[in-house]
């Protein structure tokens, strides 16, 4: 288990712009809250608050040229790795203007040029292809690695199995971020999962492996640091396991019959921003005027992003018939 | 050049591939050291190297991953799956992310892979390892679903394969593996979407794809001993489909039998008779007819599986029925 040793850890400027990168989400997804309320969101919306630390921790640890491949919870890993907040929400709106030209949605997020290969919907979906993704980078001698993040759910799918067991054997580099948080939908973990520590999964492939707390960024960072320079090596692929905790339910759909507030209030008591901020002022790294600052500044670029998705037009019919196939 | 069998041509357009782009590979379980379940790899492995023809594990789904992701990332891999009947454990690599990641990202990504798989029955292999379900894949936006009955096919078709840049299901059959046909030295390359009259006649178009290819020629043989001339259309692509050289053969001919061998509910002949009656319906004198695999479960026995197979007989009966 990494544990942080706290703002000392990293420089101030690095703190600063990671507490800035998870209020961004956080009022990002709050704002999206509200827009799917309004109906200019549709399907499903799988809200990331709480586990900000996670996203923002993970991705200030991978260099501009490695792949990414997500789930469906996505929108803060979208954020931290550092696509454009306007086209996020365009996309989220159905927008011609989104980053898939309104045509993949929340649960599908792509950005090639950032190497955000995708938000995949199907539980585990995106494991198989992360082995593709690093296979190349080694057939082709890139120092490349992928960051293939899924969550507690997918550990029990057949294609997580298949996809550890192969990244292990050919040493592919691969860095596989387990979002433990707890629950897969409305089911807790302990009432999907045989075993008694997901992480203790990668000893079966002889893959290295780690567990963090996922409520504190400086630690995820940390750990993750490590899980990348392991990965560089070219010794084979590194399971890192997060254990966090989403704040609100599975999606906007969520009634949240299966847990109760009091365990909620327990976990928002670990509020990664609020840690990180309670951090900052301890160590004297930030004044409450610089944070607020931060909150003011995050503020007009959720409200630039909102703005920009509702001016941006809807896609003609005609775009729905293109990008099916090549030629 | 001497004829070549269809599983030869298959090799030298692999060996062509891999000679020609460094970007091209080759995944598969026991395609390398076993030389390929039906020979087809045979003899690449020594040549080209355990890092471009690659042994995996019995694990389809991340070997389709696998063949989609580094196709993503700028290589050209061949992945196979030993028979289609076990492309379904990879069902939701093919179906959910090969077939729709362009499309979900709107256009950014790109997955050229190509995906060999052997269907069909006949070899008293019984019910999980007989199916044709290829129809299937041809019913998804964003595949590619391609049938070659020939050795000449066969190596044109996949040179079209490699050029293109979309996921292809391409599809062989394990009973034409040793049938040997003329293929040109020089290079060529065969469309998609580009059926064939392997037979002209005028009396009634028998349509087919792979081995019910062949089959529908010997049942033309027969048909003209008694003086019926068929003319056999080999679809060769069934995503996209030909339907303009159906089109044309039914206005000539006015009958039409879809042979297949998969079953026929919601099979191929289903999708080619509804586009011949929306194209031709007042060009045909009978309704069109489907000779398909009997609707079971391939069972292991000889004799029953050589029955629910369509053979000759069952086309030249079909042939009379509607003359």
């Amino acid at each position: 288990m990494t544990i942080t040793l706290k703002a000392a850890a990293v420089d101030k400027k690095l703190a600063l712009e990671f507490y800035r990168q998870m209020v961004l989400i956080r009022r990002f997804e709050e704002r999206c809250a509200e827009w799917y309320g309004r109906g200019k969101i549709g399907g499903f919306l799988h809200l990331y608050i709480g586990e900000e630390a996670v996203a923002v921790g993970a991705m200030a640890k991978l260099a501009p040229q490695d792949y990414i491949v997500t789930h469906y919870r996505e929108h803060g890993h979208a954020i931290a790795r550092g696509l454009d907040t306007k086209k996020l929400m365009a996309e989220l709106f159905g927008r011609s203007t989104g980053t898939s030209k309104g045509k993949g949605g929340s649960m599908h997020l792509f950005d090639a040029s950032k190497g955000f290969l995708g938000g995949y919907a199907i539980v585990g979906g995106m494991m198989p292809v992360a082995t593709g993704l690093a296979l190349a980078s080694k057939y082709k001698n890139e120092d490349r690695i992928c960051l293939c993040i899924f969550g507690d759910g997918a550990v029990n799918e057949g294609e997580f199995h298949e996809s550890f067991n192969l990244a292990a054997l050919w040493k592919l580099p691969v860095i596989f971020l387990l979002e433990n948080n707890g629950f897969g939908m409305g089911t807790r973990v302990e009432r999907a999962h045989a075993g008694q520590s997901m992480h203790r999964l990668a000893d079966a492939f002889s893959m290295p492996t780690d567990t963090v707390d996922g409520m504190d960024v400086l630690a995820v960072q940390k750990a993750m640091g490590r899980a990348v320079e392991y990965t560089r090596k070219g010794d084979g692929p590194f399971f890192l396991e997060s254990i966090t905790y989403r704040f609100r339910g599975h999606s906007m759909a969520d009634p949240v019959a299966y847990r109760d507030k009091e365990e909620e209030d327990v976990w928002r008591q670990r509020d990664p921003i609020n840690q990180l901020a309670i951090e900052l002022r301890r160590g004297k790294q930030a004044s409450q005027q610089e944070l607020d600052a931060i909150a003011a500044s995050v503020e007009d670029e959720v409200g630039e992003a909102i703005k920009f998705a509702n001016e941006s037009p809807e896609p003609s019919r005609e775009e729905m018939f293109r990008d099916i196939v090549a030629d | 050049m001497p004829d070549l069998s269809y599983r030869a041509a298959i090799r030298h357009s692999l060996r062509d591939a891999l000679l020609e782009d460094e970007r091209v590979f080759l995944i598969g379980e026991d395609i390398g050291m076993y030389g390929g379940a039906y020979g087809v790899t045979k003899g690449l492995v020594h040549e080209f190297g355990e890092d471009r023809v690659k042994d995996s594990p019995i694990a389809e789904s991340v070997i389709v991953g696998a063949g989609i992701g580094s196709a993503m990332a700028g290589l050209r891999p061949v992945v196979e799956l030993m028979t289609i009947n076990f492309s379904l454990l990879a069902s939701d690599q093919i179906v959910n992310v090969a077939a729709k990641l362009r499309y979900m990202s709107g256009g950014q990504i790109t997955v050229p892979l190509i995906i060999r798989t052997v269907t069909g029955g006949g070899s008293q292999l019984a019910a999980t390892h007989s199916q044709n379900l290829e129809n299937w894949y041809a019913n998804v936006p964003g595949l590619k679903v391609i049938a070659p009955s020939t050795p000449y096919d066969a190596r044109g078709l996949l040179k079209t394969a490699f050029q293109g840049d979309d996921p292809v299901i391409f599809v062989e059959h394990s009973l034409l593996y040793g049938y040997k046909g003329h293929v040109p030295e020089e290079s060529y390359s065969i469309p998609f979407g580009l059926a064939e009259v392997k037979r002209p006649g005028t009396d009634v178009t028998l349509i087919s794809y792979l081995r019910m290819v062949h089959v529908a020629l010997e049942a033309a043989d027969l048909l003209s001993q008694e003086g019926i001339k068929a003319e056999v259309v080999d679809l060769r692509s069934l995503r996209p489909l030909d339907t303009k050289t159906v089109t044309e053969s039914v206005k000539k001919t006015n009958r039409a039998i879809v042979i297949e061998e998969g079953w026929k509910t919601g099979g191929l002949g289903a999708e080619v008779a509804a586009s011949i009656m929306s194209e031709s319906f007042d060009d045909l004198d009978a309704p069109v007819v489907r000779v398909a695999g009997e609707e079971v479960p391939m069972p292991y026995n000889k004799t029953l599986e050589q029955s629910a197979i369509p053979d000759a007989r069952r086309i030249v009966e079909a042939a009379k029925s509607i003359l």
